[in-house]
């Protein structure tokens, strides 16, 4: 080697140096330094997407909440339908028509004017199978709806005229239900049925053909009709959205900006919480759930959300409805809730939680719960008892001993802790041998669509609140079912309830739909979750609902006490 | 040297296809797919989704798709049967292709956000590293078998043994909650950097302090050594001049991975300190199935480490010139 080599690679290792420090500076330069929002809050992972029709997750539809604005609006209490773009509306008595009334200064953030059409548009779109929308079903209330979803590119625009969706003016949108559907209203308010801008779509799609999604949404780019509008994205790090002055309402928007962060570790959006740089976090450390909830801050409410044990009825065993009875049976649910979950999780013998208006919730059978400890211990004793009796009679005894199952789980703590509570108690109570696994998530999703275990913890989040959008993932062909259990009078239950006006009758079919559940147990009911938020004490207009869904419209600061 | 630089170039390409192609198909043959969730997809929407994506085809013709630089789909090139739209695509036009979790960014776009904000971190970790390394090896090298020898040692071992979210727990509770003077988790001042980039560099520092004191401690036996003393060279200078530069042989030799592997970001710290950096995306991708993410990221990787270990040779001829290029290549 030469010296002027020498000279040359000692060069390349300074610069070699130098770049990483470069890095340090550039990035800290273009830091971009924002100051704090008026509002910063915590929304666990980067969401998906901001396309409101082809999301599912719940952060994404907070970020939608805040972006966009569908027919109604969510009361931040009640959850009761509030005028949104549609000032008003009516429904014909059959419960089949409903007219919306869409007010005239409704404006996109670029200041067009928002119509009947883009309405139009953006449920087509949702429609179209190419859109890839999870929750395109949603519409399929609406006539011809789910014929125009099923149909081949070429047939499509005939289809289309099939579909009970008309504008007679910009201003007027009507829609025909193929059948009553009583939560109709709510899905208006709902983020799949939220207006996206179509000429931006359109143009990003003929002009990137390859990247049109990641250039529509772009900060600065994107055209949205909510309360807010985004001015900065980073991957991995923050929304950043301030007040959309073109908004009809922004009288009523109190909030100038809205910083919503990607956090996915729990314990730093309680370190950010309690450093006060966060101002709102939706969960929190299940260990710190005691000392939390002395908190005036700590806001724990009942949630549209149960936590079950899916069955493979499948699998003998537990193809015996007695066997799967005993197994529910012998769960102590109470002292799961107080002594393992701590937050106040109702124990629940139900598929559908607490919390539903005017529902009639049945249970599985089993014995009346006591108000104290005694009546408690007496209760479950019984139940017990009964649990005993039953696998006796299918046959299991010291002679013929029943074989071990498995309990089949995605990782992590929480669901460990409930696995290992169950196990405990069916070892005790049934003398079964029950062995834990856990997997990752994609792993675990593949082996319950497959049918691949014995019992598998699952959970359900309502995406309105009705007892159908529990009940309904259970018929014959459902892609969430993953039980294998089928029932022809469940799904007829579920049909009829769909096509029911009155109200009342309606919520008795789907009770008597889960009765049915509840007596054939394709699940073993355990609890019903509580949202869990640790929210500024002077922000005003956040309120505990049963969906932990809460509008940023309606926030605001409130005076220092003095 | 050319012929070295030109003979590593050559094996880069060898590397970098082999660790295309088996990433390409471990990963499709890992359980379950992208689209999966608690809420199934009805199929026709994961059909659609697939066809997206292009996960309806046959394996080989998405492995050519992926590699380029033809596009294979309908409005892909004239060659293989498309309409000739956008001829071009695939890793060989530089086109790393969208994500599948984070669909409004590509995979370009989330490398290029991502990298400067781990690239920057790990900086200054490897300063941190450099800058308590060196001095204590030096240190407990000189003072050997004095109790600041076994002090430092002990520190060392603690670093290396110590799992970052311990420290990085500890670190909160004094400098954010007890004193009060750095901020507990985010990204944009130099004040965010300060504790993640520490509990990052520290276990670095460690096995640099135990490198050096150990290379330090070999070289200070040799003739070379001796011979400068008894010239009445002074000891920092005996030190300095002589003895350091033989005795970073093997701290530069570690250096080279280290680097690559500080400057691409670690999940805990980044989860931790709330950290857009790209070491999050490294065991996410995976878990969330994200084809092309897992691959950027796989393929970020392999670059980085292959150019340090180039360069890590190099060096060591500078700082050793009994060792030769061609036998480091």
């Amino acid at each position: 080697m030469t010296a002027a080599w020498r000279a040359r690679l000692r060069n390349v290792l300074a610069l070699a140096l130098l770049v990483p420090l470069a890095a340090l500076a550039l990035a800290l330069a273009r830091r971009a330094r924002l100051p704090r929002a008026e509002l910063v809050y915590s929304n666990g992972s980067e969401v998906t997407t901001l396309d409101p029709a082809t999301v599912s997750g719940q952060s994404e539809g907070r970020v939608a909440m805040a972006l966009f604005e569908g027919l109604t609006v969510k009361h931040p209490e009640t959850l009761a339908p509030l005028p949104g773009v549609a000032e008003r509306w009516e429904v014909a008595p059959d419960g089949l028509t409903y007219t919306f009334h869409l007010r005239a200064e409704a404006r996109w953030s670029n200041g067009e004017h928002l119509t009947a059409e883009d309405f139009l548009y953006s449920w087509r779109r949702l429609l179209e199978p190419e859109t890839a929308a999870p929750f395109a079903y949603q519409l399929w209330c609406v006539r011809g709806a789910e014929a125009f979803s099923r149909s081949a590119p070429e047939e499509r625009e005939a289809r289309w005229r099939d579909v009970g969706l008309a504008a007679p003016d910009a201003h007027t949108l009507v829609v025909e239900l193929a059948r009553p559907t009583a939560y109709f209203l709510a899905l208006t308010s709902f983020h799949p049925l939220f207006p996206v801008h179509r000429r931006s779509l359109e143009e990003a799609q003929r002009s990137f053909p390859r990247r049109w999604q990641s250039e529509w949404v772009r900060a600065g780019r994107l055209i949205s009709n909510g309360p807010f509008k985004l001015v900065e994205r980073r991957v991995n790090d923050r929304l950043r959205l301030v007040r959309n002055p073109e908004y009809w309402d922004v009288g009523a928007v109190a909030l100038r900006s809205l910083d919503i962060l990607a956090l996915e570790h729990i314990g730093t959006g309680l370190n950010l919480y309690l450093a006060g740089e966060v101002d709102w976090i939706d969960r929190v450390p299940a260990t710190l759930v005691p000392e939390l909830r002395r908190r005036p801050d700590f806001q724990a409410a009942p949630y549209l959300a149960s936590y079950f044990y899916r069955v493979n009825v499948t699998r003998p065993p537990l193809d015996d409805v007695r066997v799967r009875r005993a197994l529910a049976l012998s769960v102590d649910r109470r002292t799961l809730c107080a002594a393992i979950l701590q937050k106040g999780e109702p124990p629940s013998w139900s598929l559908t939680p607490p919390g539903l208006a005017g529902y009639p919730r049945p249970e599985m059978r089993h014995a009346p719960v006591g108000a104290d400890e005694a009546a408690h211990a007496a209760a479950l004793a019984a139940d017990r008892a009964e649990a005993r009796a039953l696998l006796a009679a299918a046959g299991y005894g010291p002679a013929r001993p029943f074989p071990p199952l498995e309990i089949l789980f995605n990782t992590s703590e929480t669901h460990r802790d409930v696995a290992e509570v169950l196990a405990a108690d069916w070892s005790a109570t049934l003398g079964i041998e029950v062995k834990l696994l856990n997997q990752e998530w994609k792993s675990f999703l593949d082996s319950q669509t497959n049918l691949r275990y014995d019992l598998s913890r699952s959970s359900w989040i309502g995406d309105y609140p009705d007892p159908n959008t529990f009940l309904e993932a259970f018929t014959a062909d459902s892609e969430n079912n993953r039980t294998g259990w089928r029932s022809e009078r469940y799904d007829g239950l579920l049909a009829a309830a769909g096509r029911e006006v009155d109200a009342a009758r309606r919520l008795a079919l789907l009770a008597e739909a889960e009765a049915l559940l509840l007596e054939e147990l394709p699940i073993l009911p355990l609890f019903g979750y509580v949202s869990q938020n640790l929210v500024h004490p002077r922000l005003g207009g956040f309120h505990a609902n049963v969906l932990d869904e809460h509008p940023p419209k309606f926030w605001h600061w409130k005076e220092r006490a003095r | 040297m050319t012929l070295f630089l030109l003979r590593r170039a050559g094996w880069f390409l060898v590397t970098l296809w082999l660790v295309v192609s088996v990433s390409f198909v471990l990963m499709r043959a890992v359980r379950g797919g992208p689209f999966s969730s608690e809420r199934a997809l009805h199929p026709a929407v994961e059909q659609s989704l697939r066809e997206r994506y292009h996960l309806d085809w046959p394996l080989w013709k998405q492995y050519l798709q992926y590699v380029g630089p033809l596009d294979w789909s309908a409005q892909g090139h004239r060659l293989v049967g498309g309409d000739g739209t956008r001829p071009w695509g695939g890793l060989l036009a530089l086109d790393l292709g969208p994500s599948f979790k984070y669909r409004d960014f590509t995979v370009g776009e989330i490398l290029a956000q991502s990298l400067p904000v781990s690239a920057a971190l790990g900086a200054l970790a490897l300063l941190w590293a450099l800058a308590l390394g060196l001095p204590s090896g030096i240190l407990a090298a000189v003072r050997r078998g004095t109790r600041l020898d076994l002090a430092l040692r002990l520190a060392a071992t603690l670093g290396i043994a110590l799992p970052n979210f311990v420290v990085a727990g500890l670190l909160v509770l004094v400098f954010v909650f007890g004193l009060g003077w750095l901020p507990p988790a985010g990204w944009g001042d130099l004040a965010h950097f300060l504790l993640p980039s520490f509990v990052l560099g520290l276990p670095f520092a460690a096995y640099i302090a135990r490198l050096t004191r150990a290379g330090l401690l070999e070289v200070l036996n040799q003739d070379f050594v001796r011979t400068a003393r008894a010239k009445g060279l002074p000891p920092h200078l005996v030190l300095v001049r002589h003895a350091l530069r033989a005795s970073l042989l093997p701290v530069v030799t570690y250096l080279g991975p280290a680097t690559a592997g500080i400057l691409t970001g670690s999940l805990v710290v980044e989860k931790i300190f709330a950290i857009p950096g790209v070491g999050t995306h490294f065991v996410n991708s995976a878990l969330n199935r994200d084809y092309p993410l897992a691959m950027g990221v796989t393929l970020v990787y392999t670059v980085l480490v292959y150019a340090l270990n180039t360069l890590v040779d190099a060096a060591a001829t500078l700082l050793d010139p009994r060792i030769p290029l061609e036998e480091a290549g």
